[in-house]
């Protein structure tokens, strides 16, 4: 009787209420790399943006069900709000999220009805959509936005009024994993609340879910919500630590690249996103290290073998690998 | 007795095909009716209509003196309709509790009382709905309709495809949740003598219309009308489980 967990499912990390020691132990490794990694706090900082970026798609793609391919139009919008208030003398970090925030929700919350019907190819298509619309607006609307020169002359006041936004980026990381920490301890309060139980009850089966007494599209049109405020803040910590916004933040493969970092981390467990940030971006890393030409080839080489070997099977021979070789280790000592 | 539930020539069925025609019905506060008939008489059918999920075609449907009938059935769900589907339909990604938390409305059916009618739930409350056997399954099902806090519960054969001990602990709680606690329901079944001995009144549907209605005590003592559209005898059920 008893089955092994539904594919999308983690083990370790399991969206269960009750907070694990591996939870612990994924945190406290975070937040020592502040302290152990002093090197490496930028690409970090882009790690913990695509990390809660990825968190935002989780939510709707892995609890709600909703397949998009046009996320990047709350990240960008985001971004574009807390750039333009940075201009504007409206340099303040925690008002530029709030800011970001509020405007990607209110674009989900508009958007969210155009996804409430149809199947997964509709919505992908939709999404995209919207995305490629909110560009192509971004791009005429050059006395605004920059157009495609970007959004320059970008200015973010010091955190708190006390912490300066350095060049090493040892600020801007230690703010990035503090907001996506706080924003994933509010996503796990959600989807294991009542109205989260009941978006995964409508990931499985909507028509059931309706017919038990779950309002299915109220349920779909909040989290879509939600996952869009999450977005447009990791937009907006983009644009305040990079003080810098161009078109690329609501480019195709914005989107594309949020996707992949949820496929890889596996999807409806919220470390998904967090996982599949740091294996793309350190993988990225590494690749354009190795080969600067080619390192896209490499890359997208490692995705295709990933997906057709499966990653529980990747992940399984790894665990393998390494306990053959602690065992090699321990004989020979 | 105060009706609950009523339907006036109510005819439904799926995109052009009418299933079932001019049904009349009534169900009281309080009050549990049996819903018999062979396969494919509409039994299902009429459940699914009263719940929302079918085409409706005419007629009226009302529920606690409100018209129900162009109600979404989450709506409908929300108002005091508690539904368990044939299928039993489970959400399997979520555990046991998840699923009973899922759907649950304020009320007096919490998990704590779920559990007390079915022990075997809160032993598995942490296993993932695919993790159940058939008749775990079937009472979480019963017990998250339970947990929408319902005036009516409508329960489409809760013992199809079970093994006979299930059966028993499933009609034993079945029994406790109608009598003892004195919910309304709508049991549909094809075998009559498991459910006669706990419902009030029972109706046969063939063709999807209403050919015989009666008291369940009159059906057990004398089941010609079950012989003649069911094909079966109602066996008298123990005394125990007479309703009074």
């Amino acid at each position: 009787m008893q089955a092994s967990p539904p594919a999308g499912t983690g083990v370790c990390f399991s969206a269960a209420r009750r907070w694990r020691m591996a939870e612990t132990v994924f945190w406290l490794a975070a937040a020592a790399t502040f302290f152990g990694l002093p090197g490496y706090h930028l690409l970090l900082t882009e790690i913990a943006i695509i990390g809660l970026f990825a968190l935002s798609l989780d939510l709707i793609l892995g609890f709600a069900g909703i397949a998009s391919l046009g996320h990047a139009a709350f990240f960008g919008l985001g971004a574009y709000v807390a750039g333009l208030l940075g201009k504007h003398g409206w340099g303040d970090p925690l008002l530029g999220l709030a800011a970001g925030a509020g405007s990607a929700a209110l674009l989900g919350f508009l958007t969210s009805f155009l996804v409430l019907r149809g199947s997964d190819l509709t919505r992908l298509v939709v999404t995209l959509g919207v995305a490629l619309l909110l560009g192509e607006a971004a791009n005429q609307a050059a006395w605004l936005t920059g157009g495609a020169d970007g959004l320059q002359g970008v200015e973010i006041a010091p955190l708190l009024g006390r912490f300066e936004f350095d060049l090493f980026g040892r600020t801007a990381y230690a703010y990035c994993l503090v907001v996506t920490f706080v924003l994933f301890m509010v996503a796990r309060q959600i989807v294991n609340s009542p109205f989260g139980l009941s978006v995964r009850a409508v990931r499985d089966n909507a028509l059931r879910a309706r017919a038990i007494g779950v309002p299915v599209n109220s349920r779909l049109v909040a989290i879509y919500t939600v996952a869009a405020a999450y977005a447009g803040i990791a937009g907006a910590l983009l644009a305040q630590t990079t003080q810098f916004v161009s078109l690329d933040v609501l480019a195709l493969h914005r989107s594309a690249d949020v996707l992949l970092a949820v496929v890889i981390g596996g999807v409806g467990y919220l470390y998904g996103g967090l996982i599949g940030a740091v294996f793309l971006k350190v993988l990225q890393d590494v690749f354009a290290g190795l080969t600067p030409q080619y390192w896209t080839f490499w890359i997208g080489l490692v995705l295709v073998v990933l997906v057709l070997v499966g990653r529980e099977r990747a992940v399984a021979g790894a665990r393998d690998v390494v306990r053959r070789v602690v065992g090699i280790r321990r004989r020979t000592s | 007795m105060a009706d609950l539930l009523v339907l006036d020539q109510v005819r439904a069925g799926y995109g052009d095909a009418t299933v079932i025609v001019g049904v009349d019905l009534r169900v009281g506060q309080g009050e549990a009716l049996a819903v018999l008939g062979r396969n494919g008489t509409g039994k299902t059918t009429l459940v699914n209509t009263v719940i929302g999920v079918t085409r409706h075609q005419g007629g009226t449907i009302r529920f606690d003196g409100a018209d129900i009938a162009k109600l979404s059935p989450d709506r409908r769900a929300r108002a005091g309709l508690g539904w368990v589907p044939q299928e039993r339909n489970i959400f399997k990604s979520l555990t046991v509790e998840e699923n009973l938390t899922a759907v649950a409305r304020p009320g007096p059916w919490t998990v704590g009382h779920a559990y007390a009618m079915f022990p075997r739930l809160k032993e598995r409350r942490g296993n993932l709905g695919n993790q159940l056997s058939g008749g775990e399954q079937q009472m979480l099902a019963i017990a998250r309709a339970l947990m929408l806090n319902p005036k009516l519960l409508l329960l489409d054969e809760p013992t199809e495809g079970l093994a006979p001990i299930i059966v028993g602990e499933l009609l034993a709680a079945l029994r406790r949740i109608i009598r003892e606690e004195g919910l309304s329901a709508i049991v549909v079944e094809q075998h009559a003598q498991k459910i006669l001995g706990m419902t009030d009144r029972a109706i046969i549907l063939d063709r999807g219309r209403i050919v015989h209605a009666d008291t369940s005590s009159a059906l057990i003592a004398d089941p010609a009308p079950l012989n003649e559209y069911l094909g079966v005898t109602a066996r008298r059920p123990p005394a125990a489980h007479a309703r009074s």
